[in-house]
């Protein structure tokens, strides 16, 4: 027998870039890039309709209200990378906002303490339920779906006899309500692009120093200017209106802040080793358990601060709150924007694109005039697209080996 | 500490799976440099004895001793810090990651300076390492970052055992590394071992292919019903008296290449 060294090596198929490119977007790995295209859709769409819709007042009105549900949602994403889901987020979202309301209009806390105090509860009913579901291995699903009902009973009976509470302290109200003037606007998303040039380019001097220059600097550059552009797009439409909205800001910064944890840190790679693969998460030493649990604790941390804020732009906490559709909602976004459900492939931008795509949808439909029935089925029917798109890119990923 | 001690020895290891006897009184040893081929029928308990081995299972009873010393091996966290490493038949591998994250996955390189503190990954130095070990290997995949999902089974294995190597064990356990590859991989993955075994490593071969075995082992621990059934020194028997031990078809009451009787302990 000839030597195993000399065996013939494997053959090696490298598809050429634009191929590969395509088969990735049709497979669904540039999900990202999918959903902006649904979205300049819809924005085309209702502004033929309506051209109210584009005006600067209207697009800022569109981030406010997406803000809420936006951060709900970058919790969201953390689960479902998982492969989880988590059925309390909304409800948790008006307890925390009822607690924080609580403790600053009827006992007199400092808002900074009460809003403390909120998010702290969300932290604790996330670290509560996913140690239910971590540690004695009761599906995520009925956990959450049990904290849905629980939670919601919290909310009326933190609320008693008056039902709803007005949030009249200038700190909490400031936090939807507050606009940066035109100079700090620009100030602020100067800073903005500036460090994500600086990160990216950094990242790419090191790639080349270390010998590891198989990535092409041209890509990075378009980044950078997509970045750039749609900062300065945003910023000058939000300047011409009321200027940078605070909400927006906050929306932006945790979304950054999570993106950079799911994708840079060991953290976040063990997120998606777990979502991937448990049982090669669990060989590789990696404590399922404690991913899961501060997941899950993550998850009611951002229910609480989407619920805060909703609550600082509807000025009042009440016994609807976190409750309706923003569940559903805070879910449908980020899947629409191309985490999937089956776990281990998504990003945290989706809860902000996915936030706009529905919030596009809800918005254009208000100022149409569409009855809140149409609205429903309306953005019932765009979540089902997207999860029938997630579902074939599944199976065109398994068609190929590819789980 | 006894320098002729084995690598790791098990003592009277049992393993129950409710009414299962999955593994009953095992005592069984590997070397340094020593490649070591666990063989046995379906169900003969070789995948539980390596997965008790690696700390994927607790033994109900026995004992362990690593380079002489006698230890408990209470999860798979401990076993990789003695220097067990274990490539399993399915390959533990995730197929939404790439290779350089699968390689290190569990083991990750943390940059220094400000994302320390955020355990920040150091992608630019576990990519380098990537390739130095793969190339080391002779592993050649289209790219370090392509998604795993993407390779080909024998490139998934080769990733797989690539991956076993980075903590530096001093014992690797393979479970069918061969099972489903192609003639070619197949050898590549036995010259892979022959290069374990010359770095003085201890490995553990399962198996079903004896001529895949017969190439690179030493010594074959045969497995039956849960018990040991033989112990060869590969240059001593035949594959005849190792498929007698395996199905139990009698060769007499201790065939003629069984050669390592109790009483030599």
């Amino acid at each position: 027998m000839s030597t195993p060294e000399q065996a013939a090596p494997t053959p090696v198929t490298v598809e050429s870039p634009r191929a590969d490119f395509l088969r990735r977007f049709l497979s669904g790995d540039l999900g990202f890039l999918r959903v902006l295209i649904i979205l300049v859709l819809i924005w085309a769409i209702f502004y033929s309709q309506n051209d109210r819709f584009l005006s600067a007042q209207n697009l800022t009105n569109l981030v406010l209200q997406i803000t809420a549900i936006g951060l709900i949602s970058v919790g969201v994403v953390l689960v479902l990378l998982l492969g989880e889901i988590d059925l309390s987020v909304g409800a948790v979202s008006g307890l925390c906002a009822a607690i924080m309301a609580v403790f600053q209009v009827k006992h007199g806390w400092n808002p900074y303490l009460a809003i403390a105090a909120g998010i702290a509860a969300g932290t604790v009913i996330g670290l509560l339920q996913g140690s239910i579901f971590a540690y004695i291995g009761v599906p995520a699903f009925v956990v959450t779906l049990a904290g849905l009902l629980a939670w919601q009973g919290a909310l009326l009976y933190v609320l008693g006899d008056t039902g709803t509470i007005n949030i009249t302290n200038s700190k909490i109200v400031g936090l939807a309500n507050t606009f940066y003037s035109e100079t700090t606007s620009w100030i602020i998303g100067a800073v903005a692009v500036a460090l994500y040039a600086a990160a990216n380019l950094w990242g790419y001097r090191r790639r080349v120093a270390a010998g590891l220059s198989d990535q092409a600097l041209g890509p990075i550059l378009l980044r950078i200017g997509v970045v750039a552009a749609a900062a300065i797009a945003a910023i000058a439409e939000f300047t011409s209106d009321r200027g940078l909205p605070l909400a927006a800001l906050i929306l932006v910064a945790f979304v950054a802040g999570f993106q950079y944890v799911i994708s840079r840190t060991r953290y976040g790679r063990h997120i998606f080793a777990v979502g991937g693969n448990i049982e090669a998460a669990r060989r590789a030493g990696i404590n399922i358990a404690t991913i899961r649990v501060t997941v899950f604790a993550l998850a009611g941390t951002m229910a609480a601060i989407g619920g805060i804020m909703g609550a600082s732009r509807l000025l009042a906490v009440n016994q609807s709150s976190g409750g309706s559709d923003l569940l559903l909602l805070a879910i449908a976004g980020p899947v629409v924007a191309g985490t999937s459900l089956f776990g281990g492939r998504g990003t945290v931008w989706s809860a902000l694109l996915g936030a706009l795509v529905i919030g596009s949808i809800s918005n254009g439909m208000d100022l149409l005039n569409y009855d809140s029935s149409v609205k429903f089925m309306v953005t019932g029917g765009v979540l089902l697209i997207a999860v029938v798109i997630d579902a074939l890119a599944r199976r065109q990923r398994q068609a190929q080996g590819r789980v | 500490m006894n320098a002729n001690a084995p690598l790791l020895q098990l003592k009277g290891v049992s393993k129950r799976f409710g009414p299962v006897q999955a593994l009953n009184d095992i005592d069984f040893e590997v070397n340094a440099g020593e490649v070591v081929g666990l063989v046995g029928d379906n169900g003969a308990g070789k995948s539980t004895l390596v997965k008790t081995i690696a700390g994927i299972y607790s033994p109900d009873d026995g004992e362990f001793y690593f380079d002489g010393q006698p230890v408990s091996i209470n999860g798979p966290g401990a076993a990789v810090a003695l220097g067990i490493a274990t490539v399993y038949q399915d390959l533990a591998l995730c197929d939404n990651l790439d290779t350089v994250a699968n390689l290190f996955l569990g083991q990750e390189e943390i940059a220094g300076g400000v994302g320390e503190v955020l355990r920040q990954l150091d992608e630019v130095d576990m990519e380098h390492r990537s390739h130095e070990l793969l190339d080391q290997l002779s592993v050649t995949i289209p790219s370090v970052r392509s998604e795993v999902g993407t390779l080909s089974g024998g490139q998934r294995q080769q990733v797989a055992v690539a991956r076993s190597l980075l903590g530096e064990p001093k014992l690797v356990l393979l479970d069918e590394p061969t099972a489903a590859l192609g003639v070619s991989q197949t050898a590549q993955v036995l010259a892979l071992i022959t290069r374990l075994k010359e770095r003085g490593l201890g490995v553990v071969v399962i198996s079903h292919n004896l001529a895949d075995v017969f190439q690179v082992v030493d010594r074959i621990f045969v497995l039956r019903l849960g018990t040991r059934a033989g112990d060869f020194d590969a240059d001593q028997t035949t594959q005849e008296h190792v498929v007698g031990a395996i199905t139990g078809a009698e060769f007499g009451e201790k065939p003629a290449g069984e050669n390592r009787s109790e009483g030599e302990r």
